[in-house]
Formats: structure tokens, C-alpha cells, sequence
């Protein structure tokens, strides 16, 4: 008789790009599970304040019981405070969190994205136990090996010999990156769900990806 | 009906205690950390874990001299060994007189540091003054020392100035709490160890310690794979503690030793014989 094993993979990649005072998130609608797709209508990105979001690739029975959990903290925050947490406390919050189960581990690898207090777009990266760092952007799931060279060849100009700053559409980056994750990882497909950040509102949009 | 057997699994049923990375499917190990022992040992292997003791991916130093300590560290974490980032901030600045490093998990190294700030701040609101390197070194010994065998993995040095002057120690996951005047954690550590042993004097003046910091992190960073990307040096004096250099580029101390040696653009100059 084998042994349970509490842990499934059920792949799937999400992607944050920040731009100055906005930030771009994505993520793929796709949920496997082994060489099966479960659904491909399945939203991986969590709002929980008016300007920050949470997603996550991972298990998703850990990601929807992580985002249910933030959400009833930032409640909690904003009964207690009066006002909604920053990005800044919500980073700590998301690190605890994490760590609060450090020897059974969420099987979740989370993108912490929003506008901060001073007005500038983040992103924090996370691993499954809480260690994090803010970044300029960040990829996560089972594309993140093929999307990270594009965002830093993109972002960063790296491996160019040109003077290079990026000074492009963040959103049509994103879609780009996941047309190039989609083409070669069987795990991220179907659509893509985008939430453009600014401090003048949220804009969502979604679009398709291959459905193989 | 439907089997519920697994239910029955003792082993389930004692998820969180003894060894719980090794009941783990052996892919989710690896989280962003520095690959340590227990991943290998959890892999089946008796003798790797001799043979791995070494390994925690990354390279930091601290070392004590006339005018206090210099701390320096390499700024690369992986996953397995996948990049995951080239600007870690290694260096944990507990308060305005105590710093600690990160070797090991990051997040175990962060969240006990952090948390040993918290209980520093409360030792001085209840004791009406600062608390010493080597009593908060050792709350962090203790305070790891409880999850013993749960599979924490940190290796850090705590550096500060109280009213013994410079202090450093080095803390471990497995208990170890040592006062010293030079050490080096992590893979890089021979290399970087080397260098330092090589140049190291009491009496060295400030810029020579703060070169002599980036050159073994430099050294480390060339050689060991696990790690690179950026030096981050602090320095450790009466007045608390200054970040001397902030980030730079080990493949730029790279290009500008390269140029002291007389060595630059070689690579361009390589033919391949067919």
C-alpha cells in the first residue's frame, strides 16, 4: 500500500512586471494534473486590497486556502487599522504566514504584486516557506525557467550589446512571455487572465493561449 | 466504498515531526534555498551526507581587525540549480549595532533573525540597555536549538560592538555557537577562506580589510558555482555598523583583475581548431 503523499503539482506559471508607479500582472488559466488538464478556466490571481494582488502557481488546494486565508487577515488588518494594509505589511504578512508552516510546507510559489505607499509598482517574490525579496519583476510555476531569461533580456538588457533601458508596453511583454512559455511547457495554456495596476485604476483583460 | 486505507498510514499520520523533508515528494525540496544536507540526505544516501557537509550554496565571511569587523557576502540563491536570484540581500541588519548573515535556508535564516531582533528591542525596554553580541548570539542558538532535528537549516554570524568591544560568533542549526576572529560559511567558504588566510592581519587598515572582504567574495564567487552575482561588504565599528559597498558585480571585479594581470580581451583572442 503506498503512502499518501499531501503534495500535487498542478502547474500552470504567473508572471508580474513592474513600470514605475504600475504593475502588470498575468496568469495562465490552465490547472493539470499529471498529463490531465482539470480546468482551463481557473483564475490564479487573488485582489486583496484596492491596489495589490496575489498570485500563485503551485497546488492549488494550498493557493485557494493561502488566498482565503490573506484575505481573512487583510479584514482583520482593516477592522483593526481603519485602513487598508500597504504592500510593505503585506509582504511580512504573506513571509509569516508561509513560515507558520514551515515543517508542512503550502506548495505554493507566490507573486506578492502592487503599488506601494510611495506610489511605485512592486513586485515580491516568494518561495514556499516564506523567504522573500522585492524584485522589478518576477515569473513563478512551470514556466518560470523559460520565461526568466526573457524578462531579464527584456527588462535588464541583459546578453545585448546595445544601450538598452526598456521603455515598451509591460502588458504586451507579459503576453509575449506567456506565448513563449505556452509554446514549449505543457503545463500553461488555455488563456491568460491581466491586471494592469496603476494608481488610476485597474484594468483587466484576458487573452488565449494555445489550447494543446 | 471507497479506500480509506491511507488513513491508516502511521506515517501520514505523523506528518510534521521527524525528518518531514523526507516524506516530501524529493522535487518540492527544493525550495529557494541553498541546497543543505538534509536534501541530499533525504535522497537515500548515507555517505552523502559526509561528503555534503559543505554544502550551503553561498558564500559569506566576517573577520575581526583593529578597527572592528568587516563582514562580506556573495548575493546568489538557487533552486536546485536553477538561478533564482543574483541580488539576495544576505546580510540581515538585526539592529542599528548587530548585524547577522544568511547561509543555509533563507528563509529560516531570515525569519529567526528577524525574530531575534524582536527579543533584542525587548531586552533593552526591560533591561534599560543594549544587549551583547554573545547574548544574542546565543538566544539565537537556543532559539533554533529547539527545532533541533526539524530540519532547519542557517548558518550565520553575528557580529556587533558592545562594551567588549568587537564581537563575532558563529550559529548553526546543529547547536554550534563559536566566538572567533575570522570565519567563512557556505559552499564558497574554502575558497574565500584561502584568501583570507593568506592576507589576514590584526593590524590592517580599513580600506586594506574592505579589499581584502571583496577579494575573498570575489574569489568564491569565480570558482563556486553556487556562488556569484554581486559583493556586499558592511563594516562593523563603535558606532554601529556601515554598508561599505552595496552591490557590485563579481563579473566586474572579474574584468578589472583581468586588466591588472594583463590578461584582458584573451578570450576574444582564442582560435577553435576544427
Amino acid at each position: 500500500m503506498s503512502k499518501f503523499n499531501p503534495y500535487n503539482d498542478n502547474g500552470g506559471t504567473v508572471v508580474a512586471v513592474a513600470v514605475g508607479s504600475r504593475v502588470v500582472i498575468g496568469g495562465d488559466t490552465r490547472i493539470s494534473n499529471g498529463y490531465n488538464i482539470l480546468s482551463r478556466n481557473y483564475n490564479k490571481v487573488t485582489q486583496l486590497t484596492s491596489t495589490n494582488f496575489i498570485a500563485t502557481s503551485g497546488q492549488v488546494t494550498d493557493a485557494q486556502t493561502l488566498h482565503k486565508l490573506l484575505l481573512a487577515k487583510v479584514a482583520l488588518y482593516k477592522h483593526q487599522h481603519g485602513h487598508e494594509p500597504s504592500l510593505k505589511a503585506l509582504s511580512k504578512l504573506l513571509c509569516v504566514t508561509l513560515y507558520s508552516r514551515r515543517f508542512f510546507p503550502y506548495y505554493t510559489f507566490n507573486l506578492l504584486c502592487g503599488i506601494d505607499d510611495d506610489g511605485q509598482g512592486k513586485v515580491f517574490g516568494y518561495d514556499a516557506i516564506g523567504s522573500f525579496d522585492e524584485l522589478k519583476y518576477g515569473a513563478q510555476g512551470s514556466g518560470q525557467q523559460l520565461s526568466i531569461s526573457i524578462l531579464d533580456n527584456q527588462m535588464k538588457g541583459t546578453n545585448r550589446n546595445d544601450d538598452y533601458s526598456f521603455n515598451g508596453d509591460p502588458v504586451g511583454l507579459v503576453k509575449d512571455v506567456f506565448n513563449a512559455i505556452a509554446e514549449r511547457d505543457i503545463y500553461t495554456g488555455d488563456h491568460v487572465l491581466i491586471w494592469d495596476v496603476s494608481p488610476q485604476g485597474i484594468n483587466q483583460s484576458a487573452f488565449n493561449l494555445r489550447s494543446d | 466504498m471507497a479506500d480509506l486505507s491511507f488513513l491508516d498510514s502511521s506515517d501520514f499520520a505523523l506528518p510534521s515531526y521527524f525528518s518531514p523533508k523526507e516524506d516530501l515528494n524529493p522535487d518540492f525540496s527544493e525550495t529557494l534555498s541553498f541546497p543543505t544536507p538534509q536534501d541530499l540526505v533525504a535522497k537515500g544516501t548515507a555517505e552523502a551526507k559526509k561528503l555534503h557537509q559543505f554544502a550551503k550554496g553561498t558564500t559569506t565571511l566576517g573577520f575581526v581587525f583593529q578597527g572592528g569587523i568587516i563582514i562580506a557576502v556573495d548575493a546568489r540563491a538557487t533552486m536546485g540549480s536553477f538561478i533564482g536570484s543574483n541580488k539576495v540581500k544576505k546580510v540581515i541588519e538585526i539592529n542599528d549595532y548587530l548585524l547577522g548573515t544568511m547561509a543555509g535556508g533563507a528563509a529560516d535564516c531570515f525569519y529567526w533573525e528577524t525574530n531575534l531582533a524582536r527579543v533584542c528591542r525587548m531586552y533593552e525596554l526591560k533591561n534599560g540597555e543594549r544587549i551583547s553580541v554573545g547574548g544574542a548570539a546565543k538566544i539565537l542558538c537556543d532559539m533554533v536549538g529547539q527545532y533541533r532535528g526539524y530540519g532547519l537549516s542557517m548558518g550565520t554570524m553575528i557580529a556587533g560592538w558592545d562594551h567588549k568591544g568587537p564581537g563575532l560568533y558563529m550559529v548553526d542549526d546543529d547547536g554550534i555557537r563559536l566566538k572567533g576572529d575570522l570565519f567563512s560559511v557556505g559552499s564558497g567558504s574554502v575558497y574565500a577562506y584561502g584568501v583570507l588566510d593568506s592576507h589576514y592581519r590584526f593590524d590592517m587598515s580599513l580600506d586594506e580589510a574592505v579589499q581584502l572582504g571583496r577579494r575573498a567574495i570575489y574569489h568564491a564567487g569565480h570558482r563556486d558555482a553556487m556562488s556569484g552575482g554581486v559583493v556586499r561588504v558592511y563594516h562593523v565599528h563603535q558606532n554601529g555598523w556601515t554598508n561599505v559597498i552595496v552591490a557590485e558585480d563579481i563579473n566586474l571585479i572579474h574584468d578589472i583583475h583581468e586588466e591588472e594581470k594583463g590578461m584582458k580581451n584573451l578570450d576574444d583572442q582564442v582560435t577553435f581548431k576544427h
